[in-house]
């Protein structure tokens, strides 16, 4: 965690319990996860008790109170990728990297999310690494995708 | 840019932004919709910049990166002006030979849509099969407009309709055009909107909110972010007027936060709005004044509903409570608060502009305008279109979109998500609309319409929908927390082949606690897509329970035992 990076968001909502939510998403989008000693700050900054800090932190899917790998791959898991056959595709992630949706492998190369739908149905099944899209793909198109993010 | 303090300037600097373009010159509109830029289309602009700036500003050619165009199966999308050329599917190397071709006034024919039987060719919108049905009253705009740049909205009439609401029209008056016209929420209620205006309006206190509920949790709905993303001025322009004519001088507005794309059109919207007065104190010399503050859900469907969004926006977690008294009487922070959806608030400007007897005279006798539809599934043609109300689903399904991908039968077609309803193929005649689906088991929830072919399997759909639920489930109540869990539960068994005789009941027993004892409408409605399911689709429960109980001795029966 690199603290001059995390504390000005923190400090832009100093005194704001109502930025509760708007300040978690900005460090996780900045740091890619929710350090504990980072969630005891913004409890202080922002002026509210921890345990209700923890309870939004651990509501939101959004939000990740482990770190994560180098490598974030969400595999939509949305109705219309679903009938286009995304549990193919997820079954292949998971051979490729060896863990399952939710973990991330040893190494810290990548971290395996069942997504929800982002909207984009029409070029489904999807893959998305590190925020980039991977339209209509097939289990035999993943290996080949995942090889390329080491 | 320069502050504009009457309705009058807005009128001159919208003449000025006419008189320095030329309708007949060339403008190339590369989508940058989500499907089009999953796409990589932004490859493609960057193409299109690079080729037309070398031709020099004396060529006349204008490019112009906009939001969902429709057509998102076939995308990259570009579409040239002023004729209207669609060309589908475009990649960087087409790049130069488009932009030869108009400059000569000729069309690339190797790009342009082919009928996949018949191999006819359709050149221009209005022929290509997506669109000639359509009705694109609101998404017509995407195709003309930059959302980064106010001027675009201003030069399709833009905020005209906010001028009329502020100098023209009484907030009275507002709210009663709303009425007339039957606006009905889009975001799944149908709801009449002016109804709500007209409780949040009178509702005790001094401060009252209006919301933009731009949520779109649903899987398979995606047209409240095409539309967003594609104009986020039109959003914003119903949203001021709605505030004037409730009376609330603040407004939210809470969307997603994993489209990059969609924060970035709407911030700079706000930013420019307030920059030209059309937003912030004294709107418009009016002495109306109107903030605006943008929120995020980070990942939760229930934060969608009404009561948790509040919630949400005053940073507790997103949970629902009793509705005995409405939002738009106790909202946020107990103030009265009144929350439409993005699709609603977008229809606002022109009922204002056009009037509530033209917007009355589109539609069917109780759902009247438009609605934006998301269509995918096994469907050749998926993407976001645009029909009036009463619409037969065979024309969407059919003729929009081409029917079932790969050669194969529609099954049925699913409207609402996980809290919405299938109807079989046979029932394809029903028109679009809210009251006549709702009878059918199928409401038009916020408009996603998924088409399944021969192969679904529907004890796995509904199966997938409650497994889906209950990660989104906030867990306040009971009946939702765990009915669903034990619904899914013995849904899984019959799939695995392990459903023994009784299990109908039990999932009706399960549907009847939760549709029953459950708070807010995640709950309530869980169950209807197993309802409509075993609705239709009764025999094919019955034929994969009996499959498990034929196992005999080896059947270790449905899990939830």
């Amino acid at each position: 965690m690199d603290s001059a990076q995390i504390d000005p968001i923190i400090e832009k909502h100093r005194g704001k319990p109502g930025d509760l939510i708007r300040v978690l998403m900005e460090i996780q989008h900045e740091n890619h996860w929710l350090p504990r000693e980072v969630l005891h700050k913004v409890a202080e900054v922002l002026e509210i008790p921890f345990s209700r800090v923890l309870r939004i932190a651990t509501l939101y899917k959004t939000f990740s109170l482990t770190p994560k790998g180098r490598n974030e791959v969400h595999v939509c898991n949305g109705i219309s990728c679903h009938l286009r056959g995304a549990k193919q595709v997820m079954e292949a992630v998971e051979r490729a990297t060896g863990v399952k949706a939710g973990e991330t492998d040893a190494h810290w190369r990548f971290s395996v999310e069942s997504g929800t739908c982002l909207g984009t149905c029409s070029i489904g099944p999807e893959v998305i690494v590190n925020g980039a899209h991977h339209a209509r793909m097939t289990p035999a198109k993943v290996a080949d995708l995942l090889k390329r993010y080491p | 840019m320069t502050r504009l303090h009457s309705a009058a300037e807005l009128e001159q600097l919208r003449a000025a932004i006419l008189s320095s373009r030329d309708p007949a010159k060339p403008c190339i509109a590369v989508c940058a919709g989500a499907a089009c830029h999953g796409l990589d289309s932004l490859r493609v602009a960057n193409a299109f910049q690079r080729e037309v700036e070398a031709l020099g500003p004396a060529a006349g050619v204008e490019v112009r990166v906009t939001g969902c165009h429709g057509y998102c199966e076939k995308g990259p999308n570009v579409v040239v002006g002023p004729a209207q050329v669609c060309y589908f599917e475009v990649k960087p190397e087409d790049v130069p030979e488009i932009v030869e071709s108009t400059l000569k006034g000729e069309v690339v024919e190797r790009l342009v849509y082919k009928h996949p039987a018949t191999g006819e060719k359709a050149v221009h919108m209005s022929e290509v099969p997506f669109y000639k049905h359509q009705t694109r009253l609101l998404m017509g705009d995407n195709t003309r407009i930059d959302p980064m740049r106010i001027d675009d909205y201003l030069a399709v009439g833009g905020y005209a309709a906010l001028a009329k609401a502020l100098f023209q029209m009484t907030p009275d008056q507002l709210v009663d055009e709303v009425k007339r016209a039957n606006l009905r929420g889009r975001g799944g209620g149908g709801f009449p909107a002016g109804l709500k205006w007209e409780t949040a309006k009178n509702a005790p206190g001094d401060e009252r909110y209006v919301i933009v509920n731009g949520h779109e949790g649903e899987p398979g709905a995606f047209m409240d972010r095409a539309l967003f993303t594609g104009n986020p001025h039109k959003v914003l322009e119903g949203l001021v007027i709605g505030a004037f004519a409730i009376g609330s001088h603040r407004g939210f507005i809470y969307t997603r936060h994993d489209s990059p794309q969609l924060v970035k059109h709407i911030e700079q919207a706000l930013a420019q709005a307030q920059e030209y007065g059309l937003l912030g104190d004294d709107i418009l010399g009016s002495g109306f004044d109107f903030h605006v503050e943008l929120h995020f859900d980070v990942g939760i469907f229930v934060s969608g509903e009404s009561s948790a969004l509040m919630r949400s926006i005053e940073g507790l977690p997103p949970e629902p409570r009793p509705k005995y008294i409405r939002t738009s009487v106790a909202g946020i922070r107990d103030k009265p608060s009144n929350l439409n959806n993005v699709e609603t608030w977008a229809n606002v400007p022109q009922i204002i502009s056009r009037g509530a007897d033209w917007y009355a005279g589109i539609g069917t006798e109780g759902s009247k305008g438009t609605k934006l539809v998301s269509l995918s599934g096994n469907v050749v043609d998926s993407g976001v279109l645009e029909v009036p109300m009463g619409t037969p689903l065979r024309k969407i399904v059919y003729d929009i979109g081409g029917g079932a991908a790969g050669g194969k039968s529609v099954k049925a077609v699913h409207f609402g998500g996980p809290m919405g309803g299938s109807i079989p193929v046979h029932l394809i005649d029903a028109p679009l609309d809210f009251d006549e689906l709702a009878k059918l088991g199928a409401p038009v929830g916020a408009g996603g319409l998924l088409v399944m072919d021969e192969d679904t399997d529907m004890v796995e759909v509904a199966r997938y929908f409650l497994e889906w639920l209950t990660k989104e489930s906030c867990g306040k109540c009971v009946p939702c927390r765990e009915g669903m869990w034990q619904t899914m539960k013995v849904l899984e068994g019959i799939t695995k082949g392990k459903g023994k005789s009784g299990d109908i009941a039990r999932l009706e027993d399960l549907n009847d606690v939760t549709g029953a004892a459950c708070l807010c409408a995640l709950g309530k409605t869980a169950a209807d897509p197993l309802r409509s399911m075993l609705r239709y689709f009764r025999p094919e429960y019955e034929a994969q329970i009996a499959r498990g109980d034929h196992r005999g001795d080896e059947a270790v029966g449905s899990a939830a035992r």
